[in-house]
């Protein structure tokens, strides 16, 4: 048969029942768009967290003090711990493809300055924070290679701070005081914007030694190593763990890399978004349920026409291929209008809630009619297997 | 042409045996012209059945143009179906969804004829059956006479050398069913061979060759001068 004569005898067919086709192809509708819609904002979220953990390159290594077997926060349970140190954080700049290291402390401390006040998130850093974590200084320099365990008292100015205490006035060479102690202005940072929730501008960047002091610890909060593009991460943990295992005479410590928190994260979201699916494919189903019962109505209904379309000399194939047709159309339509609501669905999200990542690729996009069809197929297998069985005399004296 | 040989038809429903049609032996040459009367339930729509290849005889053989058709397969009885044999039916039997000028082009549609090609087709029996001007209309906007033609256009576009119809003015009015009855008898002058079931004497009467069955059985079988 001519493609397009049998799409003119399964297509009437479809406008001839318009409102019954309608509600038919709705239910596979309402499961595709959910389907893309829903894995619409996981994809969204999943990308989303990417990007924002690649703000920091990802070539990062963070070791916190305290030793945890499963992913989370390490916690010194015996107390028995050593400390994370300066030194320790010295040797690890030795080891190979390390290009920089990062000795953190973080508190909270009023910022005095220009006659203002402002409480602002104290971070000890070395030297080498702008290169770990892709910031840009804006003006002036960032904290120089000092000292580290007796460094200057200078201090550089996350951009919110500097706004806040210096307005458009210049900053630098001026004096603050933070948690009491005096600090020379040296530099101001670019804004970064919130990262992973953690505002870098609203910052002030002092010495790590120092921050040290402020804070009143022993120890380090982390240590941050940044190693060469292309080098192994496992090879760079290896060496880390050696030279502080040497150090410290047990493995008091946990490493993370970015890889392991996007392994766990990128794993969290695969199981949210097949969780979304298998929902979605629970109102396909029902939706398929549809297009069984219609199908099998339309079957009978036309039970004359089939039966003189055997008369005319039709094949009980062409019979089975023209109901399958008819299902897989509607399932198709039902897969399209799906899309659409699913697309526009997502698009109308990013208008309302901009904060809420959506992404749709175009694979789901290809897979969601893709999957419309099949279910069209299937659905449709069972009425047309009828149809085509159907016996010609019976069938003509049926109407 | 048409060649039936001891056929019988046994409908078993439940534990019971309906003889439909028994020892049917027939002969027809081609172009005549056949009226099948009888009583109601008597098998004269089971006989126009096997003789279409729409139902198989229980037992006997069928010669179809010299070839026993009574083994072919159900994809080769189809195909014998659309070249050589045209139904037309009591209830008309047309597609409601689709125009009169598609319900004629059904046959060449299955045939898998393409659409450019048909056209001078079937135009050429909507002037033939004069329904031209209802081409683009659908079968609930036509009448039961201008129905029954496009039936009659249907079964016939294909050029076949049978026309088989079941009390085709069954459902008419005197007048059309007249004018129904005028066009298979002008198709039967042009060649066509025609049988046609029905329970109307006078229309029984103008057949050259008259069959009556009772039972199952052709009881008279008798051509005229
Ligand atoms: N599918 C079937 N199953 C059982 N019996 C059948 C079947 N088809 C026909 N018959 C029986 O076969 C016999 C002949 O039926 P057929 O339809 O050929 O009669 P007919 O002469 O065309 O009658 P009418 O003039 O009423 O159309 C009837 O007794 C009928 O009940
Ligand atoms: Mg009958």
């Amino acid at each position: 048969m001519h493609p397009r004569d049998f799409i003119r005898l399964t297509g009437s067919s479809i406008i001839m029942h318009r409102l019954r086709s309608f509600l038919t192809s709705l239910g596979i509708a309402i499961g595709i768009a959910a389907v893309v819609l829903l894995t619409s904002i996981g994809e969204g979220i999943h990308q989303f967290v990417l990007a924002e953990f690649s703000q920091f390159g990802t070539n990062i290594v963070a070791i916190n003090p305290g030793r945890v077997t499963t992913h989370g926060v390490a916690v010194g349970v015996f107390g028995t711990d050593r400390p994370l140190s300066m030194a320790d954080a010295d040797a690890l700049a030795h080891i190979p493809h390390v290009r920089a290291v990062v000795p953190v402390v973080q508190g909270n401390s009023e910022v005095d300055g220009n006659n203002r006040q402002r409480r602002a998130t104290v971070y000890g850093v070395g030297p080498d924070m702008p290169t770990a974590f892709s910031l840009t200084v804006a003006a002036g320099t960032f904290l120089p290679l000092d000292n580290p365990d007796a460094p200057r008292a200078l201090a550089v100015l996350g951009s919110k701070v500097r706004d806040e205490l210096f307005g458009s006035s210049n900053p630098l060479g001026s004096r603050i005081r933070v948690g009491g102690d005096r600090y020379r202005v040296i530099g101001t940072m670019e804004s970064k914007g919130q990262v992973l929730g953690v505002d870098l501008d609203d910052s002030v960047f002092i010495p790590t030694a120092r921050a040290l002091d402020m804070f009143n610890r022993e120890g380090l909060m982390e240590i941050d190593v940044l190693y060469r593009e292309g080098a192994s991460a496992s090879e760079v943990v290896a060496g880390i763990k050696r030279v502080l295992t040497a150090r410290h005479g047990k493995e008091d410590f946990t490493i993370t890399t970015q890889e392991q928190m996007l392994d766990v994260l990128g794993n969290v979201l695969d199981i949210l978004t097949f969780a979304v699916g298998a929902l979605g494919s629970i109102s396909l189903l029902v939706g398929s349920v549809g297009i069984v019962t219609i199908m099998t109505i339309s079957v009978t209904e036309r039970t004359g026409e089939i039966g003189l379309l055997r008369a005319l000399g039709s094949s009980r194939q062409q019979i089975l291929k023209l109901f399958l047709g008819e299902a897989v159309i509607l399932g198709a339509l039902g897969g399209i209008a799906g899309l659409v609501l699913g697309v526009g669905g997502a698009q109308m999200l990013t208008l309302a809630v901009p904060a809420l990542p959506v992404h749709t690729p175009v694979s789901y996009v290809v897979f969601a009619v893709i999957l419309a069809v099949v279910i069209g197929l299937i659905a449709g297998v069972m009425p047309a297997r009828r149809a085509a069985t159907m016996d010609p005399v019976e069938a003509l004296r049926a109407e | 042409m048409i060649r039936l040989e001891e056929i019988d038809r046994v409908f078993e429903v439940g534990d019971q045996r309906v003889q439909a049609l028994n020892d049917i032996n027939l002969h027809v040459e081609p172009g005549e012209y056949l009226s099948i009367m009888g009583p109601s339930g008597s098998g004269k729509s089971t006989l126009l059945n096997v003789i279409g290849l729409l139902d198989r005889p229980t037992s006997g053989r069928y010669f179809l143009s010299g070839n026993d058709v009574t083994s072919l397969s159900e994809d080769a009885l189809a195909r014998t179906r659309r070249a050589d044999i045209g139904f037309v039916f009591q209830f008309f039997h047309l597609v409601p969804r689709l125009t009169a000028a598609e319900n004629i082009e059904l046959p060449l549609m299955l045939e898998g004829i393409a659409p450019a090609e048909r056209k001078p087709r079937v135009d050429e029996v909507l002037d033939a059956l004069d329904i031209r001007d209802r081409a683009h209309h659908r079968p609930d906007q036509l009448s039961g006479g201008q129905r029954q033609r496009v039936a009659i256009a249907r079964a016939t576009i294909m050029k076949p050398a049978i026309l088989l119809a079941d009390e085709p003015t069954g459902n008419l009015d005197q007048a059309s069913g007249k004018e129904v009855i005028d066009t298979l008898e002008r198709l039967n002058a042009s060649g066509i061979t025609l049988l046609i079931v029905t329970h109307d004497q006078q229309l029984g009467d103008r057949a050259r060759r008259y069959v009556k069955m009772v039972d199952g059985r052709i009881v008279t079988d008798q051509t005229r001068g």
